[in-house]
């Protein structure tokens, strides 16, 4: 289901990260989501090669019971595919845009006794709906925010000043120490870390070597896809060949020519886009966090969302 | 005797995998009488699994106590029965920190019980280890009065809160820690089949 919503607010939060609020233009109450929830954003941009449209997920950073509007915060990439520069550069308050209804891949597990939040850089953005989330529902929570300097620390203008916030800038030596963090922490506690692949897999170990549960650590990498070089790929069904562009996920490129591809996250987190692929000469580039190991070394399924492809021929079976 | 073997039911009736150490970190063990023979068993594996390790025994007898005493602990905790034990058990694990191992070993009731208090801190149940021992009585909770009768031994059996005969479903509430009765002749008041002995 998809919202038509108006641009209100557009709000520099650091050199590289804007804050947008979208509303609905007659003022109706829009759906309540969960923290840790995102929508994706429709960018359709005329060119001269006709009309792209983009789809880029982002996290919310609203209050989720806050029906009154969504705000999303976006790190503009200059070396991404384009959505987030577009975000950054033609839209203007009071534009209009399309957006998903919330959906949430990164809740809260709220059997837990307390949870501990873990950001890294623009990977704060999840957690800035769930600590209003945890904040109403009085949940003992400490959430540990790490940046390299405060100008890339967008969050430092969105997060309370409270005890049980604390903040790392590496750059100033308060590098975060993930030892400490997680040491001690009261049985029955639950991790979430979102920010690079680095610090997730820092905090795993971290935890592993603590005897955390397993089910007790969540993370969420997900990302907008990558560009790369262009490629093609064939349509089992009607033998259509497709261009993918290089600033154009292999999803994009199917939805530009009129393939039907269900979707969600766009960020390679939920499977909803698994293909299987039915011939594959070349080798598929991997970019989600969805495919086991021996799904990716076999190369007979994709996740058109986040992974491209090297090769002489990739047939999709749709 | 070794953990007990259940026949395969629905799947969403708990088995228990047996005790299997995991080295000397902090841990809680609770065991009934039967169980408490498991816990010998894994010290006998790992004599290392005992040296972080509080026990809490739900026995009436104190021979066992002395048992596993042997075994080295940072201490027993004996109580006669599970409503003596909770708050000993409730109180360990307000303690604990994240790491700590949890071990039950005994009837379906002690673990199921135990098990949700843990559950109840946030710890998911598939890191809770479990070995059955002793008798395969069942911790029973009335769906219509929800009532909790203790060592069912038949099936079907009578609610000792509300009277209602029930059937004894492998239905399990692990928010509860209990089996589900449900009343046997509620469609045919009065038409109650013979009760036979529970089986494993």
């Amino acid at each position: 289901m998809k919202l038509a919503l108006k641009v209100t607010e557009i709000e520099q939060l650091s050199p590289l990260v804007k804050r947008f609020r979208f509303e609905d233009p007659a003022g109706m109450a829009l759906p309540v989501f969960s923290g840790g929830a995102h929508l994706t954003v429709e960018m359709s941009e005329r060119t001269e090669a006709g009309e792209i449209i983009r789809r880029n997920s982002y996290s919310l950073i609203s209050d989720p019971y806050d029906g009154g509007g969504y705000e999303i915060a976006v790190r503009r990439e200059d070396k991404g595919r384009g959505g987030s520069l577009y975000m950054h550069t033609k839209v203007a308050e009071g534009d209009e845009i399309t957006v998903s209804v919330p959906s949430n891949l990164f809740q809260l597990d709220l059997r837990a006794r307390k949870h501990v939040l873990i950001g890294g850089g623009i990977g704060i953005t999840p957690f800035l709906s769930q600590l209003k989330q945890l904040d109403m529902e009085q949940r003992p929570y400490e959430l540990h925010y790490a940046a390299r300097s405060r100008d890339e620390a967008a969050g430092l203008k969105l997060l309370p000043q409270a005890a049980h916030v604390h903040v790392h800038i590496s750059e100033e030596g308060s590098r975060m120490d993930l030892g400490a963090v997680l040491d001690g922490q009261p049985l029955g506690t639950h991790v979430y870390t979102c920010g690079p692949g680095g610090l997730i897999a820092a905090v795993a170990d971290q935890a592993a070597r603590l005897g955390w549960p397993k089910a007790s650590v969540h993370s969420e990498a997900f990302t907008a896809p990558p560009p790369g070089e262009p490629f093609d790929v064939v349509i089992a069904s009607t033998g259509q060949s497709i261009h993918v562009k290089a600033d154009q996920s292999l999803l994009e490129a199917l939805e530009a020519a009129r393939v039907e591809v269900e979707y969600s996250c766009r960020g390679g987190a939920c499977g909803r886009c698994h293909t299987k692929v039915t011939a594959c000469d070349g080798r598929i580039l991997h970019n989600d966090h969805w495919l086991s190991d021996d799904e990716r070394a076999a190369q007979q399924d994709i996740m058109p969302c986040m992974s491209r492809f090297k090769g002489a021929r990739l047939e999709l079976d749709l | 005797m070794p953990n007990t073997e259940f026949s395969p039911s629905i799947d969403s009736r708990p088995t228990y995998a047996g005790l299997i150490s995991q080295g000397a970190a902090p841990a809680i063990m609770v065991a009934d009488e039967a169980g408490a023979g498991a816990l010998v068993d894994l010290a006998a594996t790992d004599a290392s699994v005992m040296k972080h390790a509080h026990v809490v025994l739900v026995a009436k007898s104190a021979g066992v106590a002395g048992q596993l005493k042997g075994l080295a602990p940072v201490a027993v905790h004996a109580a006669p029965d599970f409503d003596a034990a909770t708050p000993l058990v409730t109180k360990l694990l307000a303690e604990a920190r994240m790491g700590t191992q949890l071990y039950l070993a005994g009837s379906e009731g002690l673990i199921g019980h135990v098990s949700a208090l843990a559950f109840a801190v946030g710890l998911p149940l598939d890191e809770i280890q479990a070995e059955h021992r002793g008798s395969i009585a069942r911790r029973m909770q009335c769906v219509h009065c929800k009532g909790i009768t203790e060592e069912v031994t038949t099936d079907p059996f009578v609610c000792s809160h509300c009277g209602l005969t029930l059937f004894v479903r492998d239905h399990f509430s692990r928010r509860l820690g209990v089996f589900q009765g449900v009343c046997v002749d509620a469609e045919t008041p009065g038409v109650v089949p013979e009760a036979v002995e529970i089986r494993a």
